[in-house]
């Protein structure tokens, strides 16, 4: 039996900078995951993946990544994901040194 | 050391160029990333979680402080400021930007070094014993053989699209600090009936099958040191599994394989190939060893030096534990630690490169060397600058007695930087050595190597560990195992799995219970860890590690 699809959100990395950014609702790559868009349904996440994939000038490696809401929008449901949100932990740089 | 000649030069400065205007059709939307991609690999540049990250090679471990400042000078200018140095004695940058990697490059080659081969299905850069040239117990210096691999398999035609990664390791020592035995080909210099040759490991490795190497042959003369390796990594790149990734490294050709049959295939290339090599590589041999001669020893008044040790405990607990004897008595051998605890293994800031940097040309004959267990090494030294050394290490930060101890550990950069790690490995190194440290039991613990990787490929060298950790994804959570009894050395052994993993908040205590069972059981203050290991077996530690399964068991 296929697993049932769990909410996504697309993410890549950005091709000059090389930090992680997602995709939103309106055709943005934010470097906030809060801003993108939450996708529900897989037939549309595949389109908005291969989306995506047609902006090579932009970003690198786009991928689904399973997101789920929160109260400011999407947010990582796995560590891996969550340590791409806000940086190494050694060190007080990348996204957590933005803010 | 050795100086790039005129070709050296004209090869590296073209492949900047080349890689710049590759660069700049990247930007531009000409090439794809999947055009771009495999270039990039080839010049050591990698995308991962949170930049893009540049790995330059230090060809076996050695730089000079010239080359040191300038590693410095980019971590400052294009980077975040720090570079992190690795267990196969390179140097990566973790945050540096895709149009300034040309700029870096160019500066690389202006102190002769580049980031050619160190990613991709190629031979990587040959790491060898970073006490090279300064050992007592070494025959010969393995460098100028390091050096005359590095050269034949830089852009070597026939190996640029191997099965896999192909790593070579070298020692001149019987006591191995390199790690051959865990490497696609590892060398140790040998000396019979008068004669420089060398024993030929191949089919070590770590990674998610782990193997010992096994000897090829006992006795290669020094004039085949090139053609007998080139007839081994032919053979493995006529038979290595191209199917299949996880079995494509020439240790699951060896063992699928069998060693005789890939001795005698070995045997049989090696004497179809050397009439081929007419002498023109031990020409060059000549010219490389003729740059690696000793420094000119300064004899020093060591007076000042003895005062010193008898004066200062902290001064003499870092010479008795950081300072290895030099094969000359006035000189020694100085580690310094990148290990204090809390920090990041293998980290050094910008003004810490200049800082050893200027401590290499003043005292240490402009020489240094990075190891594999992610320190930095003055090779030679006088025993009478030993006090202002370690007052300017002191300075800046560099002065951590610890080395071979507990909170000496090896960490890869785990989860924290890496696109492949299953969890974090640097936290998990810095609050081991924080926790022993509040517990001031490291130097009670004695010789003590931890080494932790944030996946199965092992860059953090786990199995070798004598506790080695192994973090994993399980189930969405990171979950760390725990392997005792390994060892690197030329007892070379793969440590054993203790039995179900620990959460990431409960790794440390695990380890800390480990070493109190240690101490509690260990029959002499002077049996290390190790030792009590083998004589016991796993029962007492996992016993200690799993508490609860033993009280079952006793039910």
């Amino acid at each position: 039996m296929p697993r049932a699809f769990t909410p996504k959100v697309v993410t890549a990395n950005r091709l000059l900078e090389g930090d992680s950014v997602w995709l939103t609702a309106d055709d943005r790559w934010s470097t906030t995951i809060a801003d993108a868009e939450l996708i529900e349904d897989e037939a549309v996440a595949q389109d908005r993946l291969i989306h995506a994939q047609s902006q090579p000038d932009l970003v690198v490696g786009a991928y689904l990544a399973d997101a789920k809401a929160g109260e400011n929008g999407p947010e990582p449901t796995h560590f891996r994901e969550a340590f791409r949100t806000r940086g190494p932990s050694n060190y007080a740089l990348g996204k957590q040194a933005e803010v | 050391m050795y100086k790039y000649n005129d070709f050296d030069e004209a090869f590296v400065r073209e492949r900047v160029s080349q890689f710049r205007a590759q660069v700049e059709r990247r930007i531009d939307g000409s090439l794809t990333e999947d055009e771009f991609k495999p270039l990039r690999l080839m010049n050591g540049l990698y995308l991962q979680l949170h930049a893009y990250m540049l790995r330059v090679a230090i060809p076996y471990g050695t730089l000079s402080s010239r080359q040191m400042r300038q590693l410095g000078m980019i971590a400052d200018r294009w980077d975040e400021g720090y570079g992190h140095f690795t267990t196969r004695q390179n140097i990566q940058y973790n945050w540096p930007k895709l149009k300034d990697i040309p700029d870096i490059l160019d500066a690389l080659a202006d102190v002769e070094m580049h980031a050619i081969q160190t990613s991709g299905n190629t031979i990587r850069n040959v790491t060898a014993d970073h006490f090279a040239g300064a050992a007592q117990d070494e025959i010969r210096d393995p460098r100028p053989y390091a050096e005359l691999l590095r050269q034949w398999s830089t852009d070597h035609p026939e190996f640029q699209f191997l099965p896999r990664k192909f790593k070579i390791a070298i020692t001149g020592a019987e006591h191995d600090r390199a790690v051959i035995k865990a490497h696609d080909i590892g060398l140790q210099i040998v000396e019979k009936d008068g004669e420089i040759g060398f024993r030929v490991l191949a089919g070590g490795g770590l990674g998610r099958t782990p193997m010992i190497g096994k000897v090829v042959r006992d006795f290669v003369p020094e004039a085949d040191l090139l053609p007998y390796c080139e007839a081994i990594v032919s053979v493995y790149n006529l038979l290595g599994r191209r199917d299949n990734k996880f079995k494509a490294r020439i240790k699951i050709t060896v063992h699928e394989t069998g060693i005789e049959e890939i001795r005698r295939l070995v045997e049989e290339r090696f004497a179809e190939i050397r009439p081929a090599f007419t002498g023109v590589d031990q020409q060059i041999l000549g010219e490389i060893q003729s740059q690696f001669a000793p420094p000119a020893f300064e004899a020093a008044d060591l007076a000042a030096y003895r005062q010193a040790y008898d004066a200062d405990p902290v001064f003499r607990a870092w010479v008795d534990t950081n300072v290895t004897p030099h094969k000359r008595d006035d000189h020694g051998i100085v580690s310094i630690s990148l290990k204090k605890p809390g920090a990041t293994p293998g980290d050094a800031t910008a003004h810490q490169m200049e800082v050893m940097a200027a401590l290499a040309e003043a005292y240490g004959y402009d020489e240094l060397r990075i190891s594999h267990e992610q320190n930095v090494i003055l090779p030679h030294v006088s025993r009478a600058d030993l006090p202002e050394i370690h007052r300017a290490l002191k300075e800046a930060d560099l002065a951590a007695a610890n080395i071979g101890l507990l909170s000496d550990i090896i960490a890869c950069p785990g989860m924290d930087y890496c696109a492949l790690a299953t969890a974090r490995s640097i936290p998990v190194a810095q609050d081991i050595a924080t926790r022993f440290e509040e517990l001031k039991l490291e130097h009670e613990i004695g010789p003590m190597k931890i080494k932790i990787s944030g996946c199965i490929n092992a860059c953090g060298h786990h199995h070798v560990g004598h506790i080695g950790i192994l973090g994993l994804d399980r189930a969405g959570v990171e979950n760390y195992q725990i392997t005792l009894g390994g060892d690197g050395t030329e007892d070379a052994t793969i440590g054993t799995r203790t039995g179900p993993g620990f959460a990431y908040d409960e790794i440390v205590p695990a380890i800390e219970r480990i070493m109190l069972k240690y101490l509690d059981i260990r029959e002499a203050e002077d049996e290390t860890f190790l030792q009590t290991y083998r004589r016991v077996g796993m029962e007492p530690f996992k016993a200690a590690l799993y508490p609860e399964k033993a009280k079952q068991d006793a039910a």
